[in-house]
């Protein structure tokens, strides 16, 4: 137990030092490219932090579909699946969520909103299990499948927003606004904070006590660990366990663009996730692939993201530095854990590489 | 008198607080084979990265030919004419022997040139080699025999051989031997890493003897060696003891029951095909060892894996209890999961069928008994697989196949790159568990490990399993296939 709480405190440090080093990038971007930092700066933390409506409105709502679809790369991570489409899982289930939405219309909500957020997390699920069948029947590497999937979710929704689920008037590339009935209740009035913050905790909370507790979890961490051992104990099904990660992080990714959908957008459209399974991988790899790790590490992204607008909008530096330092933090989290030797990546992203 | 090739002199090394040499002189010359003997950690391999030029030493001097030298990289260590195989091969599979042997070396790579090359090192060091195979496809002696012609290539005069018959068959490790001998002989020096005494006594001019990190004087004969290398505490456990304790362990007939494992006509084909086990037939009861051996590639591998249910064999009857326990040849790969907690690797065993919680706390518990019972030396049961020392995760992959496995155990090659204290620890257990009526199948690389500890032995050759005499000649023979006269039915 000992080593459990040594091993939190290490890694809280090292986030913080990462956290520290971030800052310090900034501020130096910043000043080379000719902003003042201090307003930058001041801009970023209350864009983020500022106020009640910025913490609520601005981050909160931003953590949601990062720490879903976080869970969902952190579980395939931990299965040693390098699943690099969340974002394609994501939209997919958003695409869903939307498509069965507009067959419920005048069922009570508490029907119509369970059907539509499970519709997008099975639709997710099937995503990825497209990925699964080429890697486990054809030898298809899951890298290449996952980007390649991302890219035909984007032009499906496109395809989509275009044709069948345009709204009425056919005049914007975007599907009908969904009735208010058939929203995420919102938490707080006044603010965008939707009932997804709930879900999301209890998603991560029990995504923990699964992989940590069961034994099902316990499999998946076991073949991600090592799936030669995991099969000489003769009982382990391999490829069912990896098909089964595929399908989970898919459908907590699907998950994510269902809540989304229903709690903030409330209408499918092009740029409906502005590389929310992207960022996904990072803050799946900066929380070490913990899914708790996961709540705090998607908050810190939410924040930088939610800052970065506030930054833009007020002192006018352009938002994609802060792009840059998201970017530079997921290689830093990378090189810092092969530093520590410690192997929660898996191994592919740093021994092959490297050594 | 001319000065020796290599002379490592007053070598201290500290891996953190942890001293690995303390004041090791040991002195290489031409013309000789140095044997460099000791337990698993003793500092035969330390030192020999020292000489490599992988790590440099805290204390102390490493001449070459009399002039003292700092070695920085291996590629320090191969221009001044060192090189180095180590245990665990550092070839590319994909690419060719030739290929191989190119890399690392400058300039411009023309196929026909390096094969030339290639060939012509071979032919002079007397190594059959085919240039243009594919690593991947070659027998692990002749790959072997393809990262000696690499060190080779690059003209070195001393080559350090890690542990070099450890992955071959007997017949490949004499002949391996020779050859030792005859490149020694022309003026060369090899220094042997090993702890196989019989191999050291054999071919050896020098011998060092490493233990805890010292040099220890060590008597010309192989009880003074063993006594040298183990020390006081257990002057028992080497390599002869074992087959006294065999002699001395009960008559195996008179607790010998009823069939446990029974396999008939057993035929399995690998994915491309290929029959690996022709019609293998195989009855082992209660209460026996039955032992085999094989040279690599015989179809052991898969005739293991089909008796300890891990493999589906193409046709034949297969009927083996519903758990066997087994212990698979490489434990970094088949049986731990290194960067795990310990009671985790417990409860691998089993985690195909577990259903709902895992319950962690009994686990831990379960996993400390396992300790203490099969005395694996860890900080707790929370320590990952990868701190312990090889023997310690081998004892603890045998306590987990054997805890709660009351019918039968398949074990492959349980003692390789383990000292002479785990080694008997290994075989005490394997012992003790046929005492308690399980039905094992042993298979070791080693054929006078076969021998110390089987009951009944069979060989195995190309497929096709062979029951054999429980004699070294005769077993010998029909692992490499011949001998027929000495096969009965």
């Amino acid at each position: 137990m000992n080593g459990r709480v040594q091993q939190a405190v290490q890694s809280i440090l090292t986030v913080t030092a990462l956290l520290a080093m971030a800052a310090l990038l900034l501020a130096m971007l910043l000043a080379v490219t000719g902003y003042a930092v201090k307003p930058a700066l001041i801009a970023l933390v209350r864009g983020a932090f500022g106020s009640w409506y910025a913490i609520t409105s601005a981050t909160i709502v931003r953590l949601v579909p990062l720490a879903l679809a976080g869970l969902a790369v952190a579980v395939a991570f931990r299965a040693g699946i390098l699943n690099i489409g969340a974002e394609g899982q994501l939209l997919i289930g958003a695409a869903a969520a939307t498509a069965v939405s507009g067959t419920l219309i005048g069922e009570p909500s508490w029907i119509a909103l369970p059907i539509i957020l499970v519709t997008g997390a099975s639709a997710g699920g099937c995503w990825a299990a497209v990925a699964g069948v080429l890697r486990l029947r054809f030898g298809v590497l899951e890298v290449i499948s996952t980007i390649m999937l991302n890219f035909l979710a984007l032009y499906i929704t496109g395809w989509l927003v275009r044709g069948p689920l345009q709204e009425p008037t056919r005049i914007n590339p975007q599907s009908a606004t969904l009735p208010i009935d058939m929203q995420l209740p919102v938490l707080l009035d006044g603010t965008r904070l939707h009932a997804g913050v709930v879900i999301t905790v209890l998603v991560a909370v029990a995504v923990w006590c699964w992989l940590a507790h069961s034994a099902s979890g316990f499999r998946l961490r076991a073949v991600g660990a090592n799936a030669h051992a995991a099969a000489a104990t003769g009982q382990i099904r391999v490829p069912r366990t990896l098909f089964a990660a595929f399908a989970l992080s898919g459908v907590l990714a699907g998950l994510g663009g269902a809540v989304e959908y229903t709690g903030i957008t409330f209408a499918l459209y092009e740029n409906f996730s502005p590389g929310y399974g992207y960022t996904a991988i990072a803050v799946a790899l900066l929380a070490r692939l913990h899914p708790l790790g996961v709540l705090g590490t998607a908050l810190l992204f939410a924040a930088l993201e939610a800052g970065a607008n506030a930054m833009q909008r007020d002192a006018g530096v352009p938002s994609v530095v802060v792009s840059v330092v998201e970017a530079t933090l997921i290689l830093l989290v990378v090189a810092a854990d092969r530093w520590q030797s410690r192997s929660t990546v898996p191994a592919r992203l740093t021994n092959e590489a490297g050594a | 008198m001319k000065a020796p090739l290599l002379s490592l002199e007053r070598i201290t090394h500290h891996f953190g607080r942890v001293r690995a040499l303390e004041d090791v002189s040991m002195t290489v010359r031409a013309g000789t084979v140095h044997a460099l003997l000791g337990e698993n950690g003793a500092g035969k391999s330390t030192l020999m990265r020292i000489a490599f030029g992988l790590l440099s030493p805290d204390q102390g001097v490493l001449r070459l030919n009399g002039v003292a030298t700092t070695l920085t990289s291996p590629a320090d260590a191969l221009a001044a004419g060192v090189g180095m195989v180590h245990q665990h091969f550092t070839l590319v599979p994909a690419m060719t022997v030739t290929e191989n042997v190119a890399l690392g070396a400058h300039g411009l790579y023309r196929r026909a040139d390096a094969a030339r090359r290639v060939r012509d090192v071979a032919a002079r060091a007397g190594l059959a080699l085919d240039p243009h195979a594919r690593v991947s496809d070659l027998p692990v002696g002749a790959q072997q025999r393809c990262e000696i012609v690499k060190a080779l290539s690059r003209d070195v005069r001393v080559l350090i051989l890690d542990e070099p018959t450890a992955v071959l068959a007997p017949a490949e490790a004499a002949e391996l031997l020779q050859w030792v001998r005859r490149h020694a002989d022309a003026g060369n020096a090899v220094v042997l890493i090993t702890h196989k005494l019989r191999d050291a006594l054999a071919i050896a001019n020098d011998i060092t003897v490493l233990r805890n990190g010292r040099v220890v004087s060590a008597g010309a004969d192989e009880a003074g060696l063993v006594h040298a290398m183990v020390g006081e505490a257990s002057r028992d456990d080497g390599v002869h003891s074992n087959a006294r304790e065999a002699r001395q362990s009960p008559a195996p007939s008179e607790m010998q029951g009823r069939n446990v494992i029974s396999i008939r006509d057993v035929v399995v084909r690998d994915p491309q095909q290929v029959v690996r086990v022709r019609h293998a037939t195989i009855t082992v009861r209660a209460g026996e060892i039955v032992g085999l051996c094989a040279v690599e590639g015989a179809g052991q591998h898969e005739l293991l894996r089909v008796l300890a249910g891990r493999l589906r064999a193409s046709n034949g009857t297969v009927q083996i209890p519903p758990i066997v326990g087994f212990v698979p040849e490489d434990r970094h790969r088949d049986a731990l999961l290194l960067d795990a907690p310990l009671y985790e690797n417990i409860a691998l065993r089993q985690a195909g069928t577990r259903r709902g919680r895992m319950r962690w706390r009994t686990f831990r518990q379960q996993t400390t008994q396992l300790m203490s019972a099969f005395d694996v030396r860890a900080t707790g049961a929370d320590a990952t697989a990868r701190t312990l020392s090889g023997g310690n995760q081998q004892k603890l992959v045998l306590g987990r196949e054997l805890d709660r496995t009351r019918d039968a155990l398949v074990v492959e090659n349980p003692s390789r790159g383990l000292d002479f204290r785990a080694t008997t620890a290994v075989h005490q257990a394997l012992r003790d568990a046929r005492h308690a009526g399980l039905a094992i199948v042993f298979y070791s690389s080693d054929l006078d490990e076969v021998l110390s500890l089987a009951d009944r032995v069979f060989a195995m050759y190309n497929g096709t399993l062979i029951p054999a005499t429980m004699t070294r000649d005769a077993i010998g023979r029909a692992m490499l296939g011949g001998g027929a006269a000495d096969v009965h039915a």
